[in-house]
This record gives structure tokens, C-alpha cells and sequence, in this order.
């Protein structure tokens, strides 16, 4: 700038301090108060000097969660969300933005009322669906035929649940469709002038420029993934199925004896870390994502 | 918007968007079908099929004051929480926007709280602010009872929201920041010359300049705290909906409604209400938000 401002600049600094301790503070607590005993993370006051205990308190926490299962979980779920997200909505995107057909209307319309309802305000009917997945099925055979047959599978406890109903959303083809809307048309007409056919221009020249595209979208819906809370705590009755969200509840520390929060704050530190080391790690693809995504 | 060069087929693009298409009808219509059917029927209680009795399970829900109580405690929730974080983030952005030496590094932090799961930063809030322990066990120690979730619904209340302010500032900042920077370089350079100083610039071009962003995160934001994802686990893992009700937001409701109450006609009602309310958000923001001006 052909400013010089000091005040101002003095001033941006506080505030940069100030927005630092609100959103980084929190952080410094947890790590605090997960590598402290619990007399001093009972304190008062509170001692933001980290202690020697993290590995320990941590280890007690693995324990007594079963945190290995359900990171597993956890990370089977995300990782399964993430992939049918990447892989469908590029395949949708592609017959929406590349083909001239009548559908290609309906198709992005169907696509885009998804929208509009989030999991949450239907997550009883959804949740029936999965419970009994046939429903549709026999229910329009009895129709058509006028036949009852017994037709039965459920979702409940399986990767399949809780990971299916995430990826019906419309997020990803939203972002292919952008990307794809970007490319030139003499790409597809080279490609055709060369003899390539619409699959072949896919995946030997759709797919492998997209690679960015894919990224951003891989952080997003990692991070979307890891942090589900409600659906799999609808989905799942089993233990062996829990995912970390789920696992929160058994850190909470008993009502009896002094409350051991830093082991719950050591547990809840390790559920939060793979998101954060996404966020982190890749964050120029994680913010392209969620700008160009919600765009 | 339509590409020049296309491939002819009717059946390929067909098969392709088939697997997403099958997963949205059986995931998403066929629900959405299935809260409508519940809304306006009830199960008998001794088994059999459902039966239409129109409107009344609305009228029983409109009837209940805890619903109304839901109401309120939505409301509060999602503005407090939409104007805090967009406050936030729009202060941050405006600072880190100035490019002085060491932004970049509290650009990278500042986003970091939006990795974290709702229902893993209600927990860790929990002890964070909690009454005996933690940051406000020696504000509490001096005056005490000035702070007590477990015990005061209004502290309760701003508990939920600060958590959800913490999370969500990150975000606001990410979008307040990126159209702070495709604001043209010449105006506010223009504006230096003219002599004002950085907060007259904010005021008069950089904040008029980010309406169409500052609207798009108020639909945005209002949507996330009426229904988000993380709405229900904040509530869920921080306050459980209480004491007394006093953080029960609509989604927690719906969810206790039909799954420990086993209501599905009452928290199906109660999810065309909210769909409603979301409908609404959602025409507005395309009404409005898809006219924005595009200053590149």
C-alpha cells in the first residue's frame, strides 16, 4: 500500500492477537489440560503450561473408548464417503455437461433439489429407508404385479449405511460441473476428430485434468466424513461399527470421584486430529473446495 | 453455459449419472416422500396401517409449548450464531486482508476450528467453560455463580452458541477473505491517494463491496443453525438440550421426538416445518444472491 499507516497497522496487530487467542486459544487449553494429572487439570485456577502426561493420558483414553476400532471405523466411513463422492459426481457432472440428450435437464434438477434438504431435517424417513431398504422395491412389484413378496435387507451396522446415504448430495457434481463448464470445447473436438469416444475422452482426458478438482473435493468430504455425528449414531447399535464421533460419549468422565477431564480432552484431541491434519496439511485444496463448492 | 462440442448418446450419459441418480431416489425422494406421508398419517398404537388424519398431528405439535419454546430457542441460536461468526470473520478477514508481515501465518490458523466436529468441540467447551474447572472456575471463584450452564438455561444457551461460533468463524473468514481479495486493488488504491486511512477504506469500499458475499454467508449461516450437520451434535454433546429445555433447538427436537419419543408422525410435522423455513432461505438466496454483481 502507498500508505503509511502506523496506528492502523498497531491496531490490525491487536485485533490479528485477539482473533488468534479466540480461535487458536481453545486449542492451547485442550492440549493443556490433556497433558495434565487430574488434580492439576482440576486447578483452579487453570495452569496453561502443558505437562508431561499427554502420551499417557492419551493411551488411557485409547483404552478405554476402544478408540482403535472406531478410528478404523472412522476412517473406513470417511474414506468411502470421500471416494463414491469423487468417482460419482464426476460421472454424473460428465453426462450433464458433455451430452446433448433431453435428460441432461432432469438429470441436473434431481441432482439439484438435493440441495435444499439437508440429512438432518430428514433423518427419520432416511433412516427407515435403511432400516428397510426393499420398501421401494417390494412396494412397486406389489403394484405392478400385485404380488407381496418378502424382499428384506437393512443397512443398519454396515459401512454401507453409514456411508451410501452421504454421498446422496449434490456437492460434487456441482464442483465437476463448474470445472467441466471451464474446459474448451476444442478439447472435446479434438477429441473427436481423432476418433476417441465419449468414454475414452473421460478417462484419458476429462479425468486426468480434473486431478485438482478432485483434491478439493477429497479434503472437503474427508473432513465431511470424519466429523459425522447424528447419522451414525442412528445407524449403528453394534460396538464393532462405532466411529470416533460415537466414541465421545464413553470419554465423558463418571459422575463419581474427581472427573478425569484430561483424559476425555486426551480422547477428544486424538478424534480431532486426521481432520485437522487435513485442514492443515491441505489447506490451499481445502479452501478451493469449500469456496468453489459453495459457490 | 452449453458446450459447443458434444458426443451424441442417449444411453451413456444415462448410465453414467445412474448410480448418483439411484442412490439420491432411494436416499433422498424416497424419504422426502416418506415425511410428507408420516406428517399427515398416524400409526395406530396397536399395530395395523397408518391412518390420513390430515392436519392434526400439525395441530398437536402447534399445540405444545415445548415446540414453541424449540421455536425460540432456534431462532436465537441461529442469528446470535450467524452474526457473531460473520462479525468474526469479517473483522479477521479485513485484518489479514492488509497483508502486513506474519498474516499469512494467522490466515492458516484462523481456519483450522472448522476441521473440528461440532459434537468433539461441545465436548472439549465443556470443560473449557465449565463452571467448576477450566477458564471460568476463578471468575467463578471470585463472584460466584456469575457462570453456570449446568444450572442457568441462558448460560446454557451462550455456551452452544459460542461453540458454534468458534467452529464457524473459520468458515465466514475463508469467504469474507476471498472477496476481499477480488476487490480491485485500484479503488482502494485510489482511496489511499484521496487520503483515507485504512478503516474509512473498510467502511465506505470494502465492506459495500462484500454485500453480495456478507448476504450469501446470512442465508448460509441462518440455514447451518437451523439445520446444520453440526447444529444437532453441538447441542447433543454439549448441553444434551438442557437444563430444562432451554437449548433445545428444532433439529434436537425432531431427533428426541422420533427416536426416543418413537413420535415419527409429530417429528415428521415438525421436519415440514423445517423444510419450509429452509425452502424459504433457499428461494431468497436465489432470488437475491444469484443477481450479485460480479466485479472481476
Amino acid at each position: 500500500m502507498i500508505q503509511r499507516t502506523p496506528y492502523a497497522d498497531a491496531f490490525t496487530y491487536v485485533l490479528m492477537a485477539l482473533g488468534f487467542l479466540l480461535l487458536i486459544g481453545p486449542f492451547a487449553v485442550i492440549v493443556a489440560g490433556a497433558s495434565q494429572t487430574v488434580q492439576q487439570v482440576n486447578a483452579v485456577p487453570f495452569n496453561f503450561l502443558p505437562q508431561g502426561q499427554l502420551l499417557a493420558n492419551m493411551a488411557e483414553a485409547w483404552q478405554r473408548a476402544n478408540l482403535g476400532t472406531a478410528m478404523l471405523n472412522s476412517f473406513i466411513m470417511a474414506s468411502l464417503v470421500t471416494f463414491g463422492k469423487v468417482a460419482l459426481s464426476a460421472m454424473t457432472a460428465f453426462s450433464i455437461v458433455f451430452f446433448r440428450t433431453r435428460f441432461k435437464h432432469v438429470f441436473f434438477w434431481i441432482v439439484f433439489i438435493t440441495l435444499m434438504l439437508p440429512l438432518e431435517v430428514r433423518v427419520v424417513p432416511t433412516y427407515a429407508v435403511a432400516a428397510d431398504l426393499f420398501e421401494p422395491i417390494r412396494l412397486l412389484i406389489a403394484w405392478v404385479t400385485g404380488i407381496t413378496v418378502s424382499l428384506n435387507w437393512n443397512l443398519l451396522n454396515s459401512y454401507a449405511g453409514l456411508s451410501l446415504p452421504l454421498v446422496a448430495t449434490a456437492t460434487g457434481t456441482f464442483l465437476y460441473r463448474q470445472f467441466y463448464l471451464t474446459l474448451p470445447d476444442e478439447l472435446a473436438e479434438a477429441a473427436r476428430m481423432d476418433g476417441s469416444g465419449p468414454i475414452r475422452f473421460f478417462f484419458d482426458v476429462v479425468l486426468p485434468l480434473s486431478r485438482t478438482t478432485m483434491l478439493a473435493l477429497t479434503t472437503i468430504m474427508f473432513v465431511y466424513g470424519w466429523n459425522q455425528y447424528l447419522w451414525p449414531l442412528l445407524m449403528v447399535t453394534d460396538p464393532t461399527y462405532k466411529t470416533t464421533m460415537m466414541s465421545l460419549v464413553a470419554l465423558l468422565p463418571s459422575e463419581n470421584g474427581t472427573p478425569d477431564w484430561n483424559v476425555t480432552l486426551a480422547g477428544s484431541l486424538i478424534i480431532m486430529l486426521p481432520p485437522l491434519l487435513v485442514v492443515a496439511v491441505l489447506q490451499r485444496w481445502f479452501v478451493r473446495g469449500l469456496v468453489s463448492s459453495e459457490k | 453455459m452449453d458446450k459447443r462440442a458434444v458426443f451424441r448418446s442417449w444411453w451413456l450419459p444415462t448410465a453414467f449419472a445412474l448410480p448418483q441418480l439411484a442412490l439420491i431416489a432411494l436416499f433422498f425422494y424416497w424419504p422426502a416422500v416418506a415425511v410428507v406421508r408420516w406428517a399427515f398419517t398416524l400409526e395406530p398404537p396397536f399395530g395395523g396401517a397408518a391412518e390420513f388424519v390430515g392436519l392434526a398431528n400439525f395441530r398437536d405439535v402447534f399445540a405444545d409449548p415445548l415446540y414453541w419454546n424449540s421455536v425460540v430457542v432456534s431462532l436465537t441460536f441461529a442469528f446470535a450464531g450467524t452474526l457473531s461468526t460473520i462479525f468474526i470473520g469479517l473483522v479477521l478477514a479485513l485484518a489479514v486482508d492488509r497483508q502486513l508481515p506474519g498474516s499469512g501465518a494467522v490466515r492458516f490458523l484462523y481456519i483450522l476450528p472448522y476441521a473440528i466436529a461440532g459434537p468433539a468441540a461441545g465436548m472439549a467447551f465443556r470443560f473449557i467453560l465449565s463452571p467448576e474447572r477450566g477458564l471460568m472456575a476463578s471468575v467463578n471463584s471470585a463472584f460466584p455463580d456469575f457462570w453456570n450452564p449446568a444450572k442457568y438455561g441462558s448460560h446454557a444457551l451462550i455456551l452452544v452458541i459460542v461453540v458454534f461460533a468458534w467452529k464457524w468463524a473459520g468458515y465466514t473468514f475463508i469467504f469474507l477473505l476471498a472477496g476481499l481479495q477480488s476487490v480491485p486493488k485500484s479503488l482502494t488504491e485510489a482511496a489511499a491517494m484521496d487520503g483515507s486511512g485504512p478503516i474509512r477504506r473498510a467502511i465506505d469500499i470494502q465492506i459495500p463491496m462484500l454485500a453480495p458475499t456478507l448476504f450469501f454467508l446470512l442465508v448460509t449461516m441462518m440455514t447451518e443453525g437451523f439445520v446444520g450437520a453440526d447444529t444437532y451434535g453441538i447441542v447433543a454433546r454439549t448441553t444434551d438440550g438442557g437444563p430444562n429445555h432451554s437449548t433445545e433447538v428444532m433439529v434436537y427436537r425432531i431427533v428426541e421426538e422420533a427416536f426416543r419419543g418413537l413420535n415419527y408422525s409429530g417429528a415428521s410435522a415438525q421436519s415440514i416445518v423445517l423444510i419450509g423455513l429452509i425452502m424459504i432461505f433457499t428461494f431468497i438466496q436465489f432470488r437475491f444472491i444469484e443477481r450479485r454483481v460480479h466485479y472481476k
